[in-house]
């Protein structure tokens, strides 16, 4: 009988520690594991106890890359508790400093971690021998996004100055705009970076996925919206749990989500861009037509372009929201807690995340839960290695390697955030 | 953050709340009493594409890192960057496996390496949120400040 197992014990180019296994029996792909095995950090039991003015600080420490979906997520669910809303100028800066996360966290992974896969290079390090003005060009255009987390934020990682109900802080009008010239540079280096990665070959690969993400009447999403599927679901996040469960399984340290119903789901720039294409910025959806992506990518190899889609995005939405920038009375509303609870949902570069509280009357909190989008994907990359590594089964051992940790990249995972690194074995046998 | 040309950069690489992981911060602070002449301090959370850029600009840099490779805590190591690449398995506490040792051989694969390149790393013990630092890294933080200082004034 003809056996194999491709077997990687530490997968590199990813956050986080894990491994993956993948089975192979008479040419068919019997098992894919993505095994993580970081030891939890209980973040939600650190939680507990706490005041809610604390959770912004708290959940920010969750990531390093992605602290801004952490901490805002906490930051709107605990405001639903309190029933307060927060607009205008806060809520702008809010959406800005979103703008500075996503260029940061896309522009690291297309560069440094994913564009390698397409072109042959073990990593950033090699790539930059052959490609200095390439890896110079994501180099600035990230540091453009880390000059918004360092403004808003305080400092450019875990960033400080964000409460429930706004800022301590909010910056003048003439600190925004001191961003504008780099901003535009980065805007056309945005446009470069698509048109750069839409000359890459892509694997013919698709997969009848159900999208979930956020949907917002009039905005493509970062910290509000309707929670919306490909397959017609249309929730507030009050709901969410009504229709998405976390289980255990023994291979992982994180838990997997999937839908009370049954069945994997995929958030992420590709779930994002196919439920709000209509919602992208004219220049964003221009550029996207030009690179050939239709309104729809099924083809999860093509998530770098949809990334660098969510760039200019970035970059353009950060430009409008700095040139209609007016400087408010208060950096934030007044509330008074309340026994309630509170949820929601905000966008993560890499999909989706819920956050859950219970506050007590004194503002305490009594219980927390934390969704992360890599949780959400790990069904989903699972069933991506098991149905797309049988058509490379031909292929030596190594290259066949190569091939399944493209494809787990393609989520940009983030697995120290999901436990609450990677390594391949594939078994042939 | 423009760096006057010909300047030389001691660059700390840390996180001040991790325990053991702001040796690098300290023996900046360390330094910045009575700083060496002709040297520029910094200090800097250890994000790749900041450190790039600091190296690029720098004629010169001595960076300190904390690192766990198995030896004994407070442990310090001399590293001459320009003559061999870092081990990246004892500097692999980056975001998204991007840190210290990509940022290096990054520089390099540029030309952007300045010369002399030298990292001072101590091994740490304690990276725990919020800990303090330990007394071995403590110790260590006040010889590679005296050291450093030396090497750079007698570079003068």
């Amino acid at each position: 009988m003809a056996v194999k197992t491709i077997k990687v014990d530490y997968l590199a180019r990813v956050e986080g520690e894990g491994a993956f296994t993948v089975e192979v029996r008479n040419g068919q792909v019997r098992r894919a594991e993505l095994r993580i095995f970081e030891p939890p950090r209980f973040f939600e039991a650190f939680l507990r106890g706490r005041a809610y003015s604390e959770a912004p600080d708290i959940t920010a420490r969750i990531c390093g890359i992605c602290p801004v979906a952490y901490q805002m997520s906490a930051v709107h669910a605990m405001e639903a508790a309190f029933g307060v809303t927060v607009d205008g100028p806060l809520r702008a800066l809010r959406r800005l400093l979103y703008c500075g996360e996503w260029i940061e966290s896309h522009v690291l992974h297309i560069y440094m971690l994913h564009a390698p896969d397409f072109l042959g290079y073990q990593g950033a390090v090699d790539m930059a021998r052959d490609h200095g003005d390439v890896v110079r060009r994501g180099l600035r255009l990230k540091k453009a996004g880390n000059q918004i987390m360092e403004l808003l934020g305080g400092r450019e990682i875990h960033p400080i100055n964000v409460r429930v109900r706004g800022f301590y802080r909010t910056p003048r009008k003439r600190e925004l705009l001191a961003l504008t010239d780099e901003l535009n540079w980065a805007r056309d280096a945005a446009l470069e970076t698509l048109r750069w990665v839409s000359g890459f070959d892509f694997p013919d690969r698709a997969r009848d996925y159900e999208f979930v993400a956020l949907r917002h009447a009039d905005e493509y999403p970062f910290n509000e919206g309707r929670i919306v599927s490909s397959r017609g679901l249309d929730i507030p996040a009050a709901e969410y749990e009504r229709h998405f469960e976390e289980i255990h399984v023994a291979h992982s340290t994180a838990l997997h989500s999937r839908k009370v119903a049954g069945g994997s789901y995929l958030v992420g720039p590709l779930a994002r861009y196919n439920l709000n294409f209509d919602l992208l910025s004219p220049l964003a959806r221009q550029a996207a037509q030009e690179a050939g992506l239709g309104s729809k990518v099924t083809n999860p190899y093509r998530s770098i372009q949809v990334r660098a889609v969510e760039v200019i995005q970035a970059c353009d939405e950060a430009l409008r929201l700095i040139g209609e920038y007016e400087e408010p009375e208060r950096p934030f509303v007044p509330v008074e807690p309340r026994a309630a609870l509170g949820c929601a949902a905000t966008e993560a570069p890499r999909g989706m995340i819920y956050h859950r509280y219970r506050i007590e009357a004194d503002g305490t909190i009594a219980e927390a839960k934390i969704v992360p989008p890599t949780s959400q994907n790990q069904p989903s990359i699972e069933q991506d290695l098991k149905e797309y590594v049988g058509g490379w089964l031909d292929l030596p051992d190594a290259e066949l390697r190569h091939r399944c940790e493209q494809t787990i990249r393609n989520y940009d995972p983030c697995i120290s955030c999901s436990v609450h690194f990677l390594r391949l074995d594939i078994d042939r046998g | 953050m423009g760096v006057a040309a010909g300047q030389c950069m001691v660059i700390g690489i840390g996180n001040p709340e991790r325990g053991d992981d702001r040796a690098g911060r300290a023996v900046v602070e360390r330094l910045r009493a009575s700083p060496p002449a002709g040297v520029e301090l910094r200090g800097i959370a250890g994000e790749a594409a900041d450190l790039v850029e600091l190296l690029e600009e720098a004629h010169g840099a001595y960076l300190i890192d904390a690192c766990l490779s198995g030896a004994k805590p407070g442990t310090v190591r001399r590293l001459d960057l320009v003559a061999k690449p870092l081990d990246r398995r004892d500097f692999a506490a980056s975001t998204h496996g991007f840190g210290l040792a990509e940022a290096v051989e990054l520089a390099r694969a540029l030309g952007q390496l300045p010369a002399p390149c030298v990292l001072y790393a101590i091994e740490g013990a304690d990276f725990a949120a919020g800990a303090p630092m330990s007394a071995a890294v403590a110790a260590a933080v006040g010889e590679v400040a005296e050291r450093l200082r030396a090497e750079i004034e007698g570079r003068g």
